[in-house]
């Protein structure tokens, strides 16, 4: 289950490199946690998508997203996927894990560390976005 | 996003396409999900109505409860209110005991903006006299778009009593701001002074209309006006400006038949005609909830940001 926008397309990516190791693709789903974020008061609503959900229930589910910073994208979308299934267990996959959490979230599996000052901005951008795939990492304009 | 929703003119076209596209995802997610959205946790709405409705009121309910919000109903018969307690006072007792969003129908024009004025809650008209209607006119462009790609160019008629229809007001400016092309139609004595002020074709001639429309729109009508002598007898009214089948024939094949509800069957609209597939009456009431969880959703969220937050 990718979290969007790039968490979703990375999940795409990892089902299809299972499928040429293991024969079998698994199946792949989008969240978007935009209605389940705890600092709503405090941002402008993200504009939604609709979250795209195969059946979750008793399943092993991966998350994956782009950057682990603070965890409480994790949160949100733990949140949101209790609310949609009752999956078996439930794993964190991360592109990038950039270190500064606020909440007791780690991650099973992780691209690489990037150890960073919370000053510092981290953008993953990958092809089907962006049109490239690359980590950027600079200063906070 | 706005702070009161009082005029569609509140809005811009921007607006009004965010507000649709947030209402279809509420729609898409609709039949998955099995719990409530936390999303207005903590958040408390007033369902402010001075005068009686099911629909809106319950479409209100549904949408904050939806959400997570907490929902006060306050009903002004057995209130305070009957015991002449003053607009200003009820409003100021409400906004002592904290709320998010009041959500007010009152039958004089112009109390949700007189409302805004004295209270740090957002303001939603729910209908106010016979000025506007905000939201119903959101949930219709909304079904609109779900059955032509865009508003822009739409031929839409508005039929019936439009100069006591809080609906016709808001119907028309929304669908103009939308690029839609709006004929107003109906007897003379049921078109509003200086209609031609609004911008809008107008024909007594609804069967000349019909066959252009892209869109009917059928207005209730009012039947307390019926003695005030503003057409001769219903029946009379009916067979001009009421749409049966043969004339619902006459309309092009993809067009709409619409109606804010509640019908008059036989009146402006026959029983047999509410029926025809093409009549979307129904699927109006269930957008209606998707619509104003996603108003709720953009006017809320982010009350408090002092600043544009960019998004992640």
């Amino acid at each position: 289950m990718g979290i969007r926008n790039r968490g979703s397309d990375l999940a795409s990516r990892l089902a299809t490199k299972i499928q040429e190791i293991e024969g079998t693709r698994p199946a792949t789903g989008a969240l978007d946690i935009g209605l389940y974020r705890d600092d709503i008061d405090t941002r402008r609503p993200t504009p939604l998508t609709a979250s795209e959900i195969p059946n979750l229930d008793n399943k092993t589910v991966v998350l994956v997203d782009d950057v682990l910073y603070t965890g409480r994208s994790t949160r949100a979308a733990l949140d949101a996927l209790v609310d949609y299934g009752r999956p078996k267990a439930v794993q964190l996959a991360v592109l990038v894990d950039r270190g500064h959490r606020e909440l007791p979230i780690r991650a099973d599996y992780v691209g690489k560390n990037v150890p960073t000052r919370r000053d510092e901005e981290v953008a993953v951008h990958i092809a089907e976005v962006d049109g490239a795939d690359e980590v950027l990492l600079g200063e906070t304009s | 996003m706005i702070r009161h929703l009082l005029s569609i003119r509140d809005l811009d076209p921007e607006g009004v396409e965010r507000i649709i596209q947030t209402a279809g995802v509420f729609q898409q997610e609709g039949p998955r999900i099995t719990r409530k959205y936390p999303t207005l946790r903590g958040k408390t709405v007033v369902n402010l109505f001075y005068e009686s409705s099911t629909r809106t009121r319950t479409s209100f309910e549904l949408a904050a409860k939806r959400l997570s919000a907490d929902v006060v109903n306050f009903a002004v018969s057995g209130s305070a209110v009957e015991k002449g307690e003053s607009l200003k006072d009820t409003a100021q007792t409400i906004e002592a005991m904290g709320v998010d969003a009041i959500v007010m129908r009152h039958a004089s024009s112009g109390a949700p903006w007189r409302l805004a004025q004295w209270v740090q809650a957002n303001v939603i008209n729910a209908g106010d006299g016979m000025h506007e209607h905000p939201t119903q006119a959101l949930l219709d462009l909304y079904t609109m778009r779900q059955h032509f790609p865009t508003l822009s160019g739409l031929r839409v008629a508005i039929v019936g009593d439009v100069v006591h229809s809080r609906v016709a007001r808001s119907e028309v400016w929304g669908l103009q701001m939308m690029g839609a092309d709006v004929t107003i139609v109906g007897p003379p004595t049921l078109l509003p002074p200086k209609v031609e002020t609004w911008g809008a074709e107008v024909s007594t001639d609804l069967d000349a209309v019909l066959p252009k429309a892209d869109v009917v729109y059928l207005l209730r009508m009012q039947l307390e006006r019926m003695n005030a002598g503003f057409v001769p007898s219903l029946r009379e009214y009916s067979r001009l400006w009421g749409l049966d089948t043969a004339r619902a024939s006459a309309l092009k094949d993809e067009a709409l038949i619409m109606h804010p509800g509640p019908m008059n069957r036989g009146v402006e609209i026959s029983a047999e005609s509410a029926e025809l597939p093409r009549a979307v009456i129904t699927d109006q009431v269930a957008n209606g909830v998707a619509v104003r969880m996603a108003l709720l959703y953009l006017m809320l969220g982010g009350r408090d940001a002092r600043e544009e937050v960019p998004v992640e």
